[in-house]
């Protein structure tokens, strides 16, 4: 058998964001032995990236706010498919935990009189958004790396979990690979927390980095968990169109929280002309109120710029289709307009927007004080994810739990911008305590030698296809075009059987992608391997895309355009079946309880 | 753009290694880090690099490009010149993994050993507290640092003089000015820099300033306060007296 090294931990975190961060805090807070592994260097996680900010309704900035207002805003973004469980304790703890941050070291921008500032962002009622400039995701994994130090973890860093170990139903472990020398490692556990996030790498146009290839979602299916709306991909309405290289990168929805506008060709704010119905109460129908509410006038309705990303997207591919789009297939979004009402409007968008400005005028020379910017819709979030206890975060599988993007629920069909960051700190907390206690509740379990060589040796296999094999990124890479074409943000029924032969064929061609040299930091290795998550969630997204016949948030189908009140019963579940096929099962919601459903209805 | 030659240093440790030649076409708006994943994909799929965002935001990508130190991503082909080979290198001051890859462990060694964040007690009826934008602007500066790493690998007390033993080098004087000027913190790590961290042998060349791709004044605004706190606490025993009956720091 292959040589691997052994460490053991009462509690195992996979993944080094927000969410498992704050996991492996609180685990090794409760007097357990922790352990963190994370494929990149520790603080290089997505959530480095997030911009806008993370919401909390600490009714800071309007004193109206408060968590059913919150809880409100997450299920209507969502379509109600929500785990309203996990809506609710997000939107009850989310202050609590953002205050945390505060106790930690973050410095949050602040109000006028010295509190935690919130900004505006679509589908939130009230100015909601603990930030810092639009580097708040920066500011939060570096306060949580920096408390998580000095909390006794032991971490991994550059180390790839390739598949978790079980003993009979429970999951006991991981099997992974250090990056620097190829040197496979084996975790032992009494309980795992997934903390993984996205699977955007199986797009061509994608916000996100190497990491996304939805590695806790593939591992959680193999170890036979559940996985739940994985037909919900959020895609950003704005991304950077512009130059080519950069496509897809993201432009934070800060700008239009700050008062940036969209427009076409013809100059026309095209977001005026169609306001879904259960917003025209909250929504602005002119450019003048809609400017009020930005700059803080409580009676004033919110611009339809900051209406749910679904719906923005949509807007968005609809100008472009029909001729009406930006010279590199986008539309424009527009914040230096604002100098029409603010006389050192430069200043103030360098100061609100920092990253904005150094990011437009590094990489496509435009000087977004000035001069409008080209965006169009980019592979951003993924709603679906490993199905989860609303309470413990624990999968179906015993001992295995989950946390941040890597698991469903609380988002259903649609994520508010900023409901990320506070979930993973939400969440993060409560799988990292729940684990915790899983671990003291539970002995060790005992590693099965016959799983440990059996992945070892589909490990090096890339090896020792030589010559004969394929380069695993032209598998990559033709499998992210056939996503993007297929499964991408409208969809319909050929289209999506295509997908689903399409990836049988990149299945076999997966098993001959090839590896040369050594094992030292080799990322052709790494990609070989990785290919094997990004076609299992991307067959989890097409099939459970497939299954629901109708258009709901994220999910568009252009050959069932509306939405289905029996398909808004039921959220969609893939796991592996006893001959290794994936099954899909329609799963009913979970009725919700009375003095929740009031709270919606209070805020209709 | 035409066909482009890069010239990237290959091996596993800096001794040892070696230049090879790679040509690939460049489109408009291209980064020298797209560059490099372009002949991963044609060429070279073991080529070693990091990256994460693609966008300036996770420090992963630094590299010396023709040289200079400084972001892959960050580093568009049509702002160097490209009639020649454009050569890429790892950072110098840590040891080579393999390619463009390094071991910076070392900093992580380092910053455990900074105390922590010590926040006084929550002053607020609401039990948290309150702290003016000014007062905070100052420490956002210090912690927009994206751990590059790329003032360390300039600072020639690190690079030259191999001084990790005993130097925390300039990310970390960064580290620790955003924690002494943190409105809240009550920790006093000052004797630490003298003694630990040993900001003496800075001798303010500035480079570090210069390379860091966030804009941080690291040498006005964090080495050269935190050098006065030095000099304020041990060598000024009058201005040290009056600092002990200075609230907070
Ligand atoms: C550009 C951008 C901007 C965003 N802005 C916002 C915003 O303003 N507000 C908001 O709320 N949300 C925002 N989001 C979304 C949010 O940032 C992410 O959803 C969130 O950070 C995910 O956090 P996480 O902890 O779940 O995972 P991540 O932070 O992605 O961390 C995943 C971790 O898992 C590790 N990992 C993955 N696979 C393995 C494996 N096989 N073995 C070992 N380790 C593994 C990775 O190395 C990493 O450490 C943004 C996202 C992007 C891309
Ligand atoms: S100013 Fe000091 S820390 Fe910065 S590079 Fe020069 S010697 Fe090093
Ligand atoms: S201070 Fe600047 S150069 Fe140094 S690590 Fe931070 S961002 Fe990089
Ligand atoms: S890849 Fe993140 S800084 Fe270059």
């Amino acid at each position: 058998m292959s040589k691997y090294t052994t460490h053991e931990y009462d509690v195992l975190v996979i993944g080094a964001g927000g969410a498992g961060l704050r996991a492996a805090i609180e685990a090794s807070g409760s007097g357990v032995t922790c352990g963190l592994v994370c494929k990149s260097l520790l603080g290089k996680a997505h959530t480095v990236m997030a911009e806008g900010g993370m919401a909390a309704a600490l009714a800071n900035v309007d004193e109206r706010d408060s968590w059913t207002t919150h809880f409100a805003d997450t299920m209507r973004g969502g379509q109600y498919l929500n785990n309203w469980r996990m809506a609710e304790l997000h939107a009850k703890e989310a202050p609590d935990r953002v205050r945390e941050l505060e106790a930690w070291g973050a410095v949050m921008d602040r109000t006028k009189d010295g509190k935690i500032l919130q900004r505006n962002f679509g589908g939130h009622k009230y100015p909601r958004l603990a930030h810092v400039g639009d580097r708040t995701g920066l500011e939060m994994i570096r306060t949580l790396q920096d408390h998580g130090i000095h909390q006794g973890i032991q971490v991994h860093m550059e180390v790839t979990v390739v598949e978790l170990l079980t003993d009979g139903e429970r999951v006991i472990g991981a099997f992974a690979y250090e990056r620097d020398h190829g040197r496979f490692v084996v975790f032992k556990a009494k309980a795992v927390v997934m903390a993984t996030g996205g699977i955007g790498r199986a797009f061509r146009i994608t916000s996100n980095s190497w990491e996304y290839t939805g590695d806790g979602h593939a591992l959680a299916y193999l170890a036979g968990a559940d996985l739940m709306d994985m037909e919900f991909i959020q895609f950003h309405p704005t991304g950077m169109v512009w130059p080519p290289s950069v496509r897809g990168i993201l432009v934070t929805e800060g700008v239009r929280g700050e008062g940036g506008i969209l427009t076409n060709s013809e100059g026309r704010r095209f977001m005026f002309d169609d306001i879904p119905d259960a917003y025209t109460s909250s929504t602005s129908d002119n450019e003048e109120e809609g400017w009020r509410y930005v700059t803080g006038d409580k009676s004033a309705r919110r611009p339809p710029e900051l209406l749910t990303r679904d719906h923005v997207a949509r807007c968005i591919v609809r100008e472009v289709k029909a001729g009406r789009g930006s010279p590199h297939g986008g539309v424009f979004l527009d914040i230096a307009w604002i100098k029409q009402h603010i006389s050192d409007s430069e200043a103030h968008i360098k100061k609100k927007l920092p990253s904005m400005y150094h990011q437009f005028k590094e990489l496509a020379n435009v000087d977004i004080t000035q001069e409008p910017m080209e965006v169009g819709p980019t592979t951003h979030y993924v709603m679906g994810g490993i199905k989860v206890d609303g309470d413990s975060q624990m999968s179906t599988v015993p001992g295995l739990f989950a946390a941040g993007e890597c698991a469903a629920g609380l988002h259903g069909a649609n994520r508010l911008g900023g409901n990320s960051l506070s979930d993973l700190v939400v969440f993060g907390k409560r799988a990292g305590e729940y684990a915790a206690k899983f671990a003291k509740d539970n002995s060790t379990g005992q590693v099965n030698d016959d799983q440990v060589s059996k992945i070892a040796a589909w490990a090096e296999a890339p090896f020792e296809r030589g010559n004969s094999g394929e380069n695993p990124f032209t598998i990559q890479s033709d499998l992210q075009v056939m996503m993007q074409d297929k499964v991408g943000i409208v969809r319909e029924e050929n289209e999506l059987n295509e997908a689903l032969d399409a990836l049988e064929k990149l299945k076999a061609r997966a098993e001959h992608a090839a590896a040369d040299v050594n094992r030292d930091y080799n990322p052709g290795w790494h990609t070989a391997m990785d290919l094997r998550n990004l076609l299992t969630v991307s067959e989890a997204s097409a099939r459970s895309a497939l299954q629901r016949t109708e258009s709901r948030g994220a999910h568009t189908r252009l050959d069932h355009p509306d939405k289905n009140d029996e398909e808004a019963k039921v959220n969609n579940v893939v796991r592996k079946g006893s001959d290794g096929q994936m099954l899909i099962e329609r799963i009913p919601i979970t009725p919700i309880r009375n003095d929740l459903q009031q709270i919606i209805e209070e805020n209709k | 753009m035409p066909q482009v030659t890069f010239r990237i240093s290959r091996g596993s440790t800096h001794q040892d290694s070696q230049f090879v030649d790679y040509q690939t076409d460049i489109t408009e708006g291209m980064v020298v880090l797209d560059a490099v994943h372009q002949i991963q994909e044609e060429s070279a799929p073991d080529l070693a690099c990091r990256w994460n965002c693609k966008a300036g935001k996770c420090g992963s990508c630094s590299a010396e490009i023709n040289g200079k130190p400084r972001l892959m991503c960050m580093t568009r082909m049509d702002t160097i010149p490209t009639d020649q080979p454009v050569t890429i290198e790892p950072m110098k001051a840590f040891p080579r993994i393999r390619d463009l890859v390094t071991d910076v462990s070392w900093n992580y060694e380092v910053k455990k050993r900074i105390k922590k964040f010590k926040p006084r007690k929550p002053d607020a009826p609401d039990g948290t507290w309150r702290m003016q934008q000014v007062d905070v602007d100052r420490v956002q500066e210090f912690r927009k640092c994206i751990e590059c790493f790329l003032c360390q690998n300039v600072c020639h007390v690190l690079r030259d003089h191999h001084k990790h033993d005993e130097f925390s080098g300039p990310r970390h004087y960064v580290y620790t000015a955003a924690l002494e000027m943190h409105p809240l913190d009550t920790e006093d790590r000052i004797k630490d820099v003298k003694d630990e961290q040993n900001i003496g042998y800075c001798n303010i060349t500035k480079c570090c300033t210069k390379v860091c791709p966030e804009h941080i004044t690291i040498t006005d605004n964090a080495i050269i306060p935190l050098k006065e706190r030095v000099g304020d606490e041990f060598y000024d025993p009058v201005r040290k007296l009056f600092r002990i009956f200075r609230p907070g720091k």
